[in-house]
């Protein structure tokens, strides 16, 4: 991806803005935005050429919480916006952040067609398996067995597989995170952030409050246990047995990102306005 | 099993330091970013144990700091890339925080992590062939003896919650 670096080194809380958090105590995402930080400290991007875009939901607040340019957009429309950002502005970096309602429900369709025209980006979807901001609703990764009040029974549905989507649609990166484990998780952005075309890192990130289960997950995560490959046949065969808990990257594509060639060059929007005309 | 370049040795009294340091200015970040947490869900007395535990902290690094002259501890710190699974010894869990957790659960994240950090520094103690580094790792052992001893005797002031603390009649899963 296009890295404009600063001049200056900077430290992973100057990233940092002074809008405070407003997550419950103990949300994944606090370890989320720490790893954002600590992966632009450590890449060294210029706050005024990167921008955070968002969708609607607890993770889609981490705009707020960073000191780069950012974009609090509509439902499910952060990859839409990223993605004319990004291709208007191929000089930028471009980080979108979103949630497992935010980008798989409402967004799903975008999320498919992004990996698709592998746009050089990289899409953070912070995975609680519910929708938190809304009181707990079961969200497209919700086990099927997930017994509320709100769904009686559990739904009976089987859970989409963020990352079995984003290799068949043809993602350039995809790799899976825990919000847990900031160190690692930051190392996995940098590498995403770095890696042309459109780079999908899934993040494992607990809602304490509506699936305080959740914290077990520290104890569930492992490191897949092999390293990255660039054959997409390879990586769907290990996601065949992929528990959902497998951490680190799977699959660095090699394929060439999409970039408009009209972006950039002079259009004459007179000449538009006519082939228009009624 | 050969050594990763974050589990290298010791080599020099710069790099303890620098160590040293990361670990104070880690847990003092951890402990901001816990009061900021408490303060936005207006936790006043919790916002208070983590900001003096903050300062605390602080005042650790900087007398670190002092000792090392003019030497950026926090760069050396970032060259020698210790740490980079699992956190450094005293920085807080963050995901342990409970919107309805007490001083006490407080203190025993600080002791975890003063715990933390007193193995550390006997582990160098235990290790290093360098007697400078260990004369100055056994300061830093007896320094992170006393916080333990620290946090024990607050903890006298906050006795352990019941089993039901985290109970909430009017939690937010009980109002979807």
């Amino acid at each position: 991806m296009t890295i404009v670096e600063a001049q200056v080194a900077r430290k992973a809380a100057d990233y940092k803005s002074e809008v405070k958090p407003i997550w419950c105590p103990g949300c994944g995402d606090y370890h989320v935005l720490m790893s954002f930080t600590r992966a632009f400290a450590e890449l060294g991007l210029e706050p005024e050429n990167t921008v955070v875009v968002s969708g609607i939901g607890c993770s889609s607040r981490i705009p707020a919480y960073t000191n780069c340019y950012g974009f609090h957009g509509v439902h499910g429309r952060s990859l839409a916006i990223a993605a004319g950002l990004k291709v208007s502005r191929p000089d930028l970096t471009v980080v979108v952040a979103s949630g497992d309602g935010d980008g798989y429900s409402i967004g799903g369709n975008h999320f498919l067609h992004a990996c698709r025209r592998n746009i050089d980006m990289t899409y953070v979807v912070m995975d609680n398996h519910i929708y938190g901001m809304t009181k707990g609703q079961p969200s497209p990764t919700t086990e099927p067995e997930f017994d509320t009040a709100l769904t009686p029974g559990g739904t009976g549905l089987s859970p989409f597989h963020p990352l079995v989507i984003a290799l068949a649609s043809g993602a350039n990166f995809v790799a899976r995170a825990f919000s847990g484990e900031p160190n690692e998780t930051a190392s996995i952005l940098v590498e995403a952030i770095r890696h042309p075309g459109f780079s999908f890192v899934e993040i494992l990130s607990p809602c304490v409050t509506f699936r305080p289960d959740e914290r077990e997950w520290k104890s569930r995560v492992h490191p897949a246990p092999v390293g990255a490959t660039n054959n997409p046949g390879k990586a769907a065969r290990r996601l065949m047995t992929d528990d959902g808990f497998n951490i680190g990257i799977l699959y660095r594509g090699e394929r060439r990102p999409y970039q408009p060639s009209l972006v950039g060059q002079n259009i004459d929007f007179a000449e538009l306005e006519k082939d228009f005309e009624l | 099993m050969s050594n990763t370049p974050s589990e290298r040795p010791i080599t020099d009294l710069t790099e303890l330091l620098a160590l040293a340091y990361q670990i104070e200015a880690d847990a003092v970040q951890r402990y901001i970013d816990l009061a900021e947490q408490m303060e936005v869900h207006n936790n006043q007395d919790l916002l208070k144990v983590f900001r003096d535990l903050a300062r605390a902290e602080g005042i650790h690094a900087e007398e670190i700091r002092k000792m090392a002259g003019d030497t950026d501890l926090a760069a050396v710190a970032k060259r020698l890339g210790r740490w980079q699974k699992g956190g450094s010894p005293e920085e807080v869990d963050l995901g342990a925080a409970h919107y309805l957790m007490t001083p006490w659960h407080a203190l025993q994240l600080a002791l975890i992590g003063e715990k933390r950090a007193l193995e550390f520094f006997t582990s160098v103690v235990d290790t290093t062939k360098d007697p400078k580094i260990k004369e100055m790792a056994g300061e830093f052992v007896e320094e992170e003896a006393e916080h333990v001893n620290l946090v024990y005797r607050l903890l006298r002031k906050y006795p352990k919650p019941s089993d039901n603390w985290s109970e909430d009649d009017d939690s937010p899963a009980a109002q979807g």
